[in-house]
């Protein structure tokens, strides 16, 4: 077996554990004597770091949720100096504000490092040619991979999205042996070749796929890979923890999560408290060396559970089974997140259409569509079908900006859609995954 | 029954969206002795189509063609509407109540009544079902 | 090496320069070419040597495609970029580590020259990916230190929102969407206080265009240039000076010729610019001509710096340049061979509406493919706009006139009216 960093990634359980302790001590002491957002929390949870005295004591801190980084909204719960800070990342937040995470030069490479042993724990090396066809820019997942690919000294092929055809050419003709993308544009490149009259198994070199950012199956897995002649690995990580960070090992029995990155509980969403190992539910994430945006007990909203048995890849690093839901109503769209308050948000503010929504979620081929139904302002009737069709691109231009997702949009008669007394349900995901 | 009796040839033509395209195709009919019975534009992104009824199908058919422009047939049926309240509805229930979806409409105004063109998914059913409702169609023969 | 002159200078360039040709050896199609030509490692003596070789063309990269002017085994090459060919296949570009360490130092070396240092906050407004422009910023700001937003391209409230929150100082996009930033910005009743520095390239701009942006976002604005058969941007900038555009003469041999009789022109005489990378591994480049129209200037620079060519403004062949994009006529006409709905026959009109390029291509409705429904129609031109958009990575508006409309040619035909003259 080929470890990246051996000393790490093969460290005894307790040696590990203790290292975590330590890691754990270090980053409470420093965020109760220099973040005031870390401070004001342990002080109103009545929690000092003194309190910390063994690993388990981590249950004594507070939760952060998503909403702390949007109040937190940009750089309020930042850590670092602004000099030190030599990157943004922004992803979407719950309304018009975006989560926002800055990243020093360490955090960076923690993050690089972390997908170096992951990569590498899926056999991927210095021979691998990689196409890294997540998007890049402000999300995270195509920098990410990008970094750690070229980490560990592969060739990598920045395709980032679209284009399947121009793709699929790169994949064949630059002899492509791994791909990094969502499972369910891999399926679409594998229809879009079928198209084409190419095979995915014999007319490329292709036989890695790292995928991730949207929920995806076991029977995908194995479709994906009979069909493309290929191994599949899943990989995980949010830009709240840094970006993509944790893949499953060539077992392919969960994703390692370092442990001297990251500190995993798994808890009851209702209570709040810890679940006994291999029990779903909440996964709840400390990022241990984490420097300008410091990440403690971050509930992630994920359900899944923890694996800490030993893994026949000889690492001893606990496990993560693939993720099964989430605990929101947040849904994955191309492997963008999306949440139904966004989209009442946005259309708050077009005076054509009324607030009232609806959101449908299907498959076309193997690619997420979204439509959102909405309802015409009697007010802004036109007997003119191009004004009428004008509206239809305006919202879906408003809808592409708020969520980076193009979405389909019907425009309804007025009072022709549900109305909710309690609880609005507003989303009807039809995919079957 | 001969449904294709009352199924009407329409003719639709490709037209950019500006001036002077809707006067060609009418003077080239007109040159022709064409007679346009009922007429209609649908508008779209830069370009519209131009719908109509002429007396004459193949003939401007020929015609527009020649001149270059795009040209089509598409089946349509004509319903003579009763001068009532209720007309309209009574037609529209039909069709309605046989899941027959009516794609697009218009109409013109005929020597005794109303007439109603009607573009449906399924020509065939709206012809029997509108027939077997008493309805009154027109027929190929009552256009030229 | 910014200020190197003379003896030194073309010493330097003479060894990097043999050294260049040495590593060309390893490529079969230079291997030919210099055997053809007669010319060895050891005959580049001096810098004036350069004349002894011939030309490469994008034509002859196409014809290594895809990775036929690797001089370096792939387990070497780290990173590969594309570039849009005069066809369907691309031009294909890559790097070792060492390369991409020559790149972004040479960034990093263009950002501190206008004074751009660790504390400034840069936001990244260009597309990433296969695109050179986005990786070889991001890269060189990270080197010296500064913050890097990589926002890409698109959404642009939310960019001026990122300026703002962020406290932006410099920007990095193509001069049009500088522009489109600043009227948005307009809109939204924000002066973006925090900018100070702009970085504007991929597309040719004006000295009127940049009195306009200057005055609208208050800001310096700064021109580069570069392409990705030359790492990617970079390559050549501006100094404080902005009086022209400083080649980097330890990196680059520049020369400028007449593109018709490949005479070499000397300073003030307008011509094409030909350039032979110094410290290029995966893939070296002998005269390689880059197409674009340039000259270099006759005076000094009073900052010391070496020799400057003219911003640039025009092409010796066809390729346009749409909001940063490259594209040549050749492209849209295939990319229409394969919408049946559709004819060959196009007329593209590019315009800037509201300070952005805007392409409009005229394409003829198929005869065969008109049923007589509107819906048709409209699917037709969808699927044509569609197609160009995943091809050339464009949106464009697209105009379906009737068949036979357009103009046919006998001999060369024009299919591009560019009417954006006044504004560039």
């Amino acid at each position: 077996m080929i470890a990246w960093d051996p000393n790490i990634e093969l460290m005894p359980e307790a040696e590990l554990k203790r290292m975590q302790f330590k890691l754990l001590k270090i980053l409470v002491y420093r965020l109760y004597s220099f973040s005031n957002f870390y401070h004001n929390r342990m002080v109103e949870h009545g929690v000092h770091p003194d309190d910390i005295t063994c690993l388990e004591d981590v249950v004594k801190l507070p939760f952060m949720v998503k909403s702390d980084l949007r109040d937190g909204y940009p750089d309020k719960i930042f850590t670092a100096e602004p000099e030190e800070l030599v990157r943004y990342h922004v992803s979407s937040g719950t309304t018009g504000k975006p989560t926002v995470v800055g990243y020093t030069k360490h955090d960076l490479d923690m993050w690089t490092e972390s997908l170096a042993r992951a990569l590498t724990s899926c056999g991927l090396g210095r021979g691998d040619v990689v196409q890294v066809a997540y998007g890049y820019g402000l999300f995270t997942g195509g920098l990410g991979l990008h970094y750690g690919a070229e980490r560990i000294g592969a060739t990598v092929v920045p395709a980032s999205v679209g284009n399947t055809e121009r793709q699929i050419e790169l994949m064949q003709d630059l002899r492509v042996t791994a791909i990094c993308c969502t499972p369910s544009y891999l399926a679409h490149i594998g229809e879009t070749a079928t198209k084409m009259g190419i095979s995915i198994k014999d007319d490329t070199h292709l036989k890695t796929a790292i995928l991730g950012a949207e929920p995806w199956s076991d029977q995908m897995r194995e479709r994906i890979e009979e069909e493309l002649g290929i191994k599949a690995y899943n990989i995980y990580g949010t830009s709240e923890l840094s970006g993509p960070m944790f893949t499953d090992c060539s077992e392919q029995a969960g994703f390692h999560m370092w442990g001297d990155i990251a500190l995993v509980e798994i808890i009851d969403p209702e209570t709040g408290l810890s679940v006994p190992d291999g029990e779903r539910g909440e996964m709840v994430v400390t990022i241990l060396q984490k420097e300008a945006l410091p990440i403690v007990r971050y509930r992630t909203g994920d359900i899944t559970s923890i694996d800490r048995t030993p893994c026949e890849c000889g690492r001893t690093h606990p496990r993560i089974a693939r993720l099964s839901g989430r605990v929101d109503d947040m849904l994955i769209i191309r492997g963008i997140n999306v949440f139904p308050s966004q989209v009442e948000h946005a259309l708050l503010g077009i005076p054509e259409v009324s607030g009232n929504f609806m959101i449908e979620v299907y498959r076309v081929g193997a690619l997420d569509q979204m439509l959102v139904k909405v309802e015409l302002n009697p007010g802004a009737f036109s007997d003119k079908i191009n004004d009428i069709l004008d509206i239809r691109r305006k919202v879906g231009h408003t809808l592409k900006n708020m969520l980076n997702v193009s979405v389909d949009v019907e425009i309804r008669e007025p009072g022709s859609l549900p109305r909710f007394e309690g609880k609005a349900k507003r989303v009807i995901d039809r995919r079957v995954l | 029954m001969d449904i294709t009796k009352y199924t009407i040839k329409q003719i639709s033509v490709f037209s950019e969206n500006k001036p002077g395209r809707l006067a060609a195709i009418a003077g080239a009919l007109q040159d022709e002795g064409i007679n346009i019975l009922a007429f209609s534009i649908a508008e779209a992104n830069g370009f519209g189509v131009v719908r109509a009824l002429v007396d004459l199908p193949e003939a401007a058919y020929k015609k527009l063609n020649a001149m270059g422009f795009m040209v089509s047939f598409t089946d349509v049926i004509a319903v003579k509407m009763r001068d009532v309240p209720g007309g309209l509805f009574e037609m529209a229930s039909v069709l309605s109540e046989a899941e027959i979806n009516i794609e697009y409409s218009y109409a013109y105004s005929g020597r005794e009544a109303a007439v109603l063109i009607l573009r449906v998914d399924r020509v065939d059913s709206a012809v029997e079902k509108i027939l077997a409702h008493g309805g009154t169609l027109l027929s190929v023969d009552d256009f030229s | 090496m910014e200020t190197l002159k003379g003896e030194e200078l073309h010493a330097l360039q003479a060894k990097r320069l043999r050294w260049t040709v040495e590593r060309a050896g390893n490529v079969p199609f230079y291997q030919k070419m210099l055997k053809e030509a007669g010319v060895r490692p050891e005959d580049i003596q001096t810098v004036d040597d350069v004349q002894k070789l011939p030309f490469t063309r994008k034509t002859d990269l196409q014809g290594g495609y895809p990775f036929g002017f690797m001089a370096v085994p792939m387990k070497e090459v780290v990173r590969i970029h594309t570039t849009s060919g005069t066809t369907g296949k691309p031009t294909v570009v890559g790097y070792t580590r060492q390369d991409l360490d020559n790149w972004s130092e040479l960034i990093a070396r263009n950002l501190t020259m206008i004074g751009l240092t660790d504390e400034d906050i840069f936001q990244n407004a260009v597309n990433y990916g296969l695109f050179t422009g986005g990786l070889g910023f991001h890269y060189g700001a990270e080197k010296l230190g500064m913050t890097v937003i990589p926002s890409a391209t698109g959404n642009t409230r939310r960019q001026i929102e990122m300026i703002d929150d962020f406290g932006v100082t410099a920007l990095h996009c193509t001069p049009s969407y500088a522009m489109h930033i600043a009227e948005v910005a307009e809109q939204i009743g924000t002066t973006l206080p925090t900018l100070k520095t702009g970085i504007f390239g991929a597309e040719p701009w004006s000295a009127n265009m940049r009195k306009v942006l200057e005055e609208k976002l208050r800001l310096t604005s700064y021109d580069s240039y570069g392409m990705s058969e030359m790492y990617g941007p970079g390559a050549a900038f501006e100094c404080p000076e902005r009086n022209g555009l400083h080649i980097w003469h330890d990196m680059y041999l520049a020369e400028i010729i007449d593109p018709k009789t490949e005479e070499v022109l000397g300073p003030g005489e307008r011509g094409e610019l030909v350039v032979t990378p110094l410290m290029k591994e995966a893939m070296p480049l002998l005269r390689y001509r880059t197409g674009d129209i340039t000259m270099f200037l006759e005076e000094d620079c009073p900052c010391g710096r070496g020799m400057k060519i003219a911003r640039l403004h025009g092409r010796s062949d066809d390729m346009l340049v749409i909001r940063g994009i490259n594209v040549f006529p050749s492209q849209i006409e295939h990319i229409l061979r394969s919408v049946p709905e559709v004819g060959d026959e196009f007329l593209v009109y590019v315009d800037r509406v509201n300070h952005l390029d805007e392409m409009t291509i005229e394409v003829e409705i198929n005869r065969n493919a008109f049923r007589g429904e509107l819906e048709d129609l409209t699917r037709a031109q969808n699927k044509v706009v569609g197609a160009l958009r995943e091809a050339l990575n464009l949106r464009t508006r697209v105009k379906l006139v009737e068949p036979d409309s357009l103009p046919r040619y006998e001999g060369k035909a024009k299919r591009v009216i560019d009417r954006r003259g006044d504004e560039l």
